[in-house]
């Protein structure tokens, strides 16, 4: 396929004729005059936002961690979840079966009745959950398949707007290749008649336990 | 196109439910985004930053495509290239058996259908099962999509259900989108339990470091770049961004002018391969198809910075009353009629860059300022160029100069007007000419008045 390629590239270079010769790629000016630090972005502008896409938000304490996500999935109607190994045990919900991933399949993930996970980042200004396979937050596929999804979030990793949260995670896609997901709200279609109906595919139900330190 | 977009249109015009469900569906849009949009204080610095992203990319595309082709090398991946629709078919179909896969899930790609690659691997003896719901309502009934956000926008909730009974053999079914939309799930999620291959588009590619996003709001991208071993991304080379960083304003331009959300439920964005985590064979497929000719064209240029939010149909009172599929395209309303003539050519679409009444809606919402409008005139000059126009409307436009090259040609045709139109005028107005149906079948003209400004200039 490399005569693909090649003819390619030269029909890309007769097309850019035009194109100076001695032009870089930086020589194209990118005027960057919107906002980067969203003077808004609060964490009570994040919960608001949660709230709008319908998500339940339980607001706790660094010592209530475990029995605020157990409250999320009995409110679920959850008894078994599962978790990622390196989920600390004060994270794991009081009272309900927890799976610790070992690699489970996914008709195993099909099984279990949620997710608790931790998160990388969160946005204010869209309600967003940053998730990028690091500490706490397990493979992607934990997160997907079961049918909640819990979150715990730090206050303290709510960021303002979207460009804060892609330089905090631009740096880990450069270093290591990491892959990231924004979550924002529970799996959604409007595909009939623009009627908004949660949970396709992904989790029809995701919480959020939001940790004030 | 065969018929054209007029003999298109003229039919679409003919459906009234069509004409109800688009015109329902188009004004929620066009209401949500204007909301998600007055949100932002920065609106047009972000405009104006996704439009010079684009541009830079575009203007040193070459660099940029090696330096993706690296990245995707080093991060696992492997890069392919293809001219056309019938390489990027082969190449896709031929990752597919090497896997052994007779079966792949597919998530929501425009490009994947401007190449008709269902029909290509189903023609290599593989079943390409659609996952995202309105696609999946289209690939049951047979029919195109008909919008680039909300494929099935032409469809209503009954019919849906009817077309649900009798996929599924659930008579039970009722009309409820959330009880249609659980079917829908239950269908899918067995598909995506067992699938091994699986087929996506991107939203972005990023140059430095070689990973791909797709944004998306059902989760079925979420499975199909996670789930399966292999994974093949078809990706049109003009989708390519700089870095990473460039994604902070197209993920805000995106959701906000597509659906009017803050955010749309899902985006993954992967590199190479992870191990442990996700398909452990990627491939990505960079696709030419035409791509490059738009690039040749300096005005037509800027129409390679679409990134498909739609956010141009759902304001354009052309395609709020045809609807998509008038278009004869996957890219249908402004952005599809300025596009598909110069991806196939203007002698294959003459018909489109007329589908407009140059109201200039589209350039105003468009996320990275398409001047729509501009190429569309653009297009129109090439269409009479390439001689593709009507041969009766090039008679007339050749005769219109040759009257008004010469005064005296023209004070004579004036009198002459004058005197011919006499008989069809009624009231002042001409409401039907013979042999100008064309023209006159959809307007009506003021006769010619019996005084013109020079004569009474002459006798003041």
């Amino acid at each position: 396929m490399s005569a693909a390629r090649e003819e390619i590239l030269r029909r890309i270079r007769d097309a850019l004729a035009d194109v100076p010769r001695d032009e870089a790629p930086d020589d194209v000016d990118v005027p960057r005059e919107y906002e980067v630090h969203d003077p808004e972005a609060t964490v009570a502008r994040f919960v608001e936002r949660l709230r709008d896409y319908g998500t339940v938000v339980h607001e706790v304490g660094a010592d209530a961690v475990s029995h605020a996500v157990g409250d999320a999935c009995r409110g679920r109607g959850v008894a078994r979840v599962v978790v990622p190994a390196d989920l600390p045990e004060a994270w794991r919900p009081d009272e309900v079966e927890a799976v610790v991933d070992q690699g489970l399949d996914a008709a195993q993930l099909d099984d279990v009745g949620a997710a608790v996970t931790a998160a990388a980042l969160a946005i204010a200004e869209t309600g967003t959950i940053v998730l990028d396979c690091g500490p706490g937050q397990g493979r992607r596929l934990l997160s997907l398949v079961p049918d909640v999804h819990v979150c715990i979030v730090r206050a303290e990793q709510v960021v303002g707007g979207v460009p804060a949260a892609i330089r905090l995670i631009s740096a880990g896609v450069r270093e290591s290749g990491r892959p990231v997901t924004f979550v924002s709200g529970p799996s959604a279609t409007s595909d009939i008649e623009l009627s908004r109906v949660e949970g396709v595919h992904g989790p029809r139900r995701f919480d959020v336990v939001l940790v004030h330190a | 196109m065969t018929t054209g977009f007029p003999a298109a249109a003229q039919q679409a015009l003919q459906d009234t439910q069509l004409r109800r469900n688009l015109g329902n569906a188009t004004r929620t849009i066009r209401e949500k985004r204007a909301r998600a949009v007055a949100e932002r204080p920065d609106w047009e610095a972000l405009r104006a930053a996704g439009s010079a992203i684009k541009r830079r990319v575009l203007r040193h595309l070459d660099e940029y495509l090696l330096q993706f082709e690296a990245a995707v090398g080093a991060a696992g991946g492997t890069v392919h290239w293809a001219r056309d629709a019938a390489e990027a078919g082969a190449v896709v179909a031929a990752i597919v058996r090497e896997t052994g896969a007779r079966e792949a899930v597919k998530v929501k790609s425009l490009t994947t259908d401007e190449i008709r690659l269902n029909e290509s691997l189903a023609a290599a003896g593989i079943d390409v099962v659609e996952t995202d719901l309105a696609e999946l309502i289209c690939q049951l009934a047979g029919e195109e999509p008909s919008h680039i956000l909300v494929p099935a926008i032409h469809k209503n909730r009954v019919e849906i259900r009817d077309l649900f009974r009798r996929a599924f053999g659930r008579s039970d079914l009722s009309d409820d989108p959330n009880e249609l939309a659980d079917a829908a799930r239950a269908h899918l999620r067995e598909k995506f339990l067992r699938a091994r291959v699986a087929i996506s588009g991107a939203n972005f590619a990023v140059a430095e470091t070689g990973s791909v996003c797709v944004v998306e709001s059902e989760g079925n991208g979420r499975f199909c770049t996670t789930l399966p071993d292999t994974l093949v991304t078809v990706v049109g080379i003009e989708k390519l961004v700089p870095t990473p960083e460039d994604l902070e304003v197209f993920l805000q331009l995106l959701p906000r002018s597509s659906t009017g959300e803050r955010m749309n439920p899902y985006t993954t964005l992967w590199t190479g391969v992870t191990p442990g985590d996700g398909p452990q064979s990627f491939h990505v497929v960079l696709l030419d198809n035409g791509r490059t000719d738009v690039l040749g064209d300096e005005v037509g240029r800027p129409t390679l910075a679409c990134i498909r939010c739609s956010a141009c149909l759902n304001v354009c009172p052309v395609y709020a009353r045809t609807g998509g599929h008038a278009y004869g395209s996957v890219y249908p309303g402004p952005i599809g009629a300025i596009l598909t003539p110069q991806l196939r050519g203007v002698e294959e679409a003459s018909t489109l860059p007329y589908a407009s009444s140059l109201c200039g809606a589209c350039y105003e919402v468009c996320p990275v300022m398409i001047d729509i409008p501009r190429v569309l005139v653009h297009l129109r000059a090439r269409v009479v160029e390439s001689g593709a126009s009507a041969r009766s409307e090039r008679a007339a436009m050749r005769a219109l100069a040759w009257t008004f090259g010469d005064d005296r040609r023209y004070r004579r045709a004036q009198k002459m007007g004058r005197l011919a139109g006499r008989p069809f005028a009624h009231d002042g107005l001409i409401a039907r000419l013979p042999g100008l149906g064309a023209w006159t079948g959809t307007r009506d003209l003021r006769a010619v008045r019996r005084q013109t400004f020079r004569e009474w200039w002459e006798r003041r």
